[in-house]
């Protein structure tokens, strides 16, 4: 701001107008597009949240203000506490399996022959190219609970009896398919944490008569710390939001097992046709989301 | 001080791992190929390329991958290049409140888009962009934009200034240096950005499933979706349809992994 103000009284007016462009024109598109389809229905989603919007019927026609009343219907609304705790459980699954399981793979990878390495890591990489649609298909046919199902083949082969995975422990089943997905995410991270654990150390440690757990426990793991907090919070945020994996594994079934808070906000607001608390609850996800965030952004600026 | 037992059983792991990820995607592949298919791992009796040709030859899946590859292109092209013209003054002046600017801006990338699909779907109705390709494809680059200006930024910032300042001498004008000096430096990073947006486009499904209505403007995700969800599924062409959806997902993680092992070899410019 200063310099420019300085230097300004030697530009041309072709010269003032380039850097007016360079300075200030060159954000506008990308502020419009922040501004009305991000910033715009966040405060839109607040004000509709207080009336009874809806997409048909009396209500459509006839918006209301209706005060705190949506907010009053999600604290007595049985289903509202049932999403949120599968939100939980989902989410603590997710993130406990990711990391551990990335964790555990990196640490068991490192210093391992290069070319297995590159197979195993490529193996699963595979759940984590595929877009989320075919992640869904793939783990519904492996889980699929009449006796075809992949799992259900093997456990037969074995001289088991088939398990209806779907329907009896569909919330394990959508946790294990989301740590299918992402697990990989967490593999890459740790691998390159790992790498960065100076030799050295280590072999000292060993050296001094530590075992491999006391290594892990003193050396690695306090050097890899700050990687597990950012890695947590990614994890979350990108858990928070996942819809169309379980909507097309389980449609939020069965009876409601796996209805998080994204399925039960779109159940709400399109199914039942309550816009109005529909977006209440997506204020709800929103507030969790913002609060994540933050935390997220404040721990990255430490970085 | 491995001990033989240690290596062993790390082996043993990983190669446990390394078949439980990989027999789900092996239904599919082998389904795909199986004119018997069911859902659940077995090896065809017969094999058959009929399931991927009756995929392709249905016009309505046609138009899907076609509609698929607009949005995603469309999305892409449009992030890419608003990213890059707002990334230039945040990258080159002192702004006033840039750096909470950055990290409001980092804050909203972090923040999941399922969030505001609701309120988004009342604001497409507001604007009458139901069911609108274009805002679609407007709305996913908004959504791309935080990201995309963050990493845009950091890539022009290891863009040496002095190049820019060489063009200047030459008599270049601004818009000048950015097309003719700092956006071809700084192409591996455009094409991250690129690649990123593209993968995450084609493979969203919530997006388009609640902003588009009529069935001839579905995606490849949303109409594999709809495919998946009908009675009576043939599951060797679902298999086919997966494989042929995921191809770019695929194709374009490959081509990324060689930019980001290339990397910026600019640092060297300034000197001499």
């Amino acid at each position: 701001m200063h310099q420019s103000n300085t230097s300004a009284v030697h530009l041309t007016g072709r010269q003032k107008v380039g850097r007016f462009v360079s300075r200030t024109v060159l954000l506008w598109p990308a502020l419009a597009l922040l501004m009305i389809f991000f910033v715009w229905p966040i405060f839109m989603a607040l004000y509709y949240s207080f009336t009874n919007l809806a997409l048909s019927g009396a209500a459509a026609k006839n918006l209301q203000f209706v005060g705190l009343d949506n907010y009053r219907k999600l604290f007595s609304d049985a289903s509202m506490f049932r999403s949120v705790k599968n939100t939980l459980v989902f989410l603590v699954g997710s993130i406990v399996g990711q990391n551990l399981l990335g964790f555990m793979m990196a640490y068991f990878m490192k210093r391992r022959n290069h070319i297995v390495r590159r197979i195993v890591g490529s193996c699963i990489l595979g759940g984590w190219v595929m877009p989320e649609i075919v992640v869904a298909i793939c783990m519904y046919a492996f889980f699929y609970s009449k006796g075809t199902g992949t799992l259900n083949r093997i456990i037969t082969l074995f001289g088991g009896s088939p398990v209806p995975w779907l329907f009896s422990h569909a919330m394990l089943v959508v946790i294990l398919a989301n740590i299918w997905h992402g697990m990989a995410y967490s593999m890459m991270v740790y691998q390159a944490a790992l790498d960065d654990v100076p030799e050295d150390i280590e072999e000292s440690a060993y050296m001094d008569g530590a075992t491999r757990l006391q290594n892990l426990r003193y050396i690695i793991i306090p050097h890899v710390k700050s990687t597990i907090y950012t890695n947590t919070m990614l994890i979350t945020l990108m858990t928070l939001g996942v819809f169309g994996l379980i909507y097309a594994m389980t449609g939020g079934g069965p009876s409601g097992a796996t209805q998080t808070l994204p399925i039960y906000m779109y159940v709400q607001a399109f199914k039942s046709f309550q816009l109005g608390y529909g977006t209440a609850i997506s204020i709800v996800l929103l507030m969790i989301g913002i609060a994540l965030s933050v935390l997220y952004t404040r721990i990255a600026k430490d970085h | 001080m491995k001990s033989k037992k240690e290596t062993i059983l790390a082996y043993v792991i990983m190669a446990l791992m390394a078949v439980v990820f990989v027999l789900p995607l092996l239904w599919i592949v082998l389904a795909s190929f199986d004119p018997n298919a069911s859902v659940g791992l077995k090896v065809p009796a017969s094999w058959t390329l009929e399931n991927y040709n009756a995929v392709i030859s249905s016009g309505k899946n046609r138009l899907a991958f076609l509609v698929g590859l607009v949005l995603s292109l469309g999305q892409t092209f449009l992030v890419v290049a608003i990213s890059a013209m707002a990334s230039y003054p945040l990258s080159r002046y002192e702004l006033k409140h840039k750096r909470t600017f950055m990290y409001t801006v980092l804050f909203m990338s972090a923040l999941p888009i399922t969030t505001v699909m609701v309120p988004v779907y009342k604001l497409f109705l507001i604007l009458g962009l139901m069911d609108n390709l274009l805002g679609v494809i407007l709305f996913m680059t908004a959504s791309s934009m935080p990201y995309a200006m963050w990493m845009m930024k950091n890539f022009m910032d290891t863009v040496p200034i002095a190049l820019e300042e060489a063009a200047w001498v030459d008599g270049a004008n601004t818009i000048q240096s950015i097309l003719h000096v700092v956006l071809p430096l700084m192409l591996p990073g455009l094409c991250t950005i690129a690649i990123f947006t593209f993968s995450g486009s084609w493979g969203n499904f919530f997006v388009p499933y609640i902003l588009l209505q009529s069935s001839d403007k579905y995606p490849a995700s949303v109409r594999l979706y709809q495919y998946f969800g009908q009675h009576g599924v043939d599951y060797g062409q679902l298999a086919a349809y997966s494989l042929l959806y995921s191809l770019p997902s695929v194709l374009l993680y490959v081509i990324s992994q060689k930019f980001m092992s290339k990397g910026f070899g600019m640092a060297g410019a300034n000197k001499g």
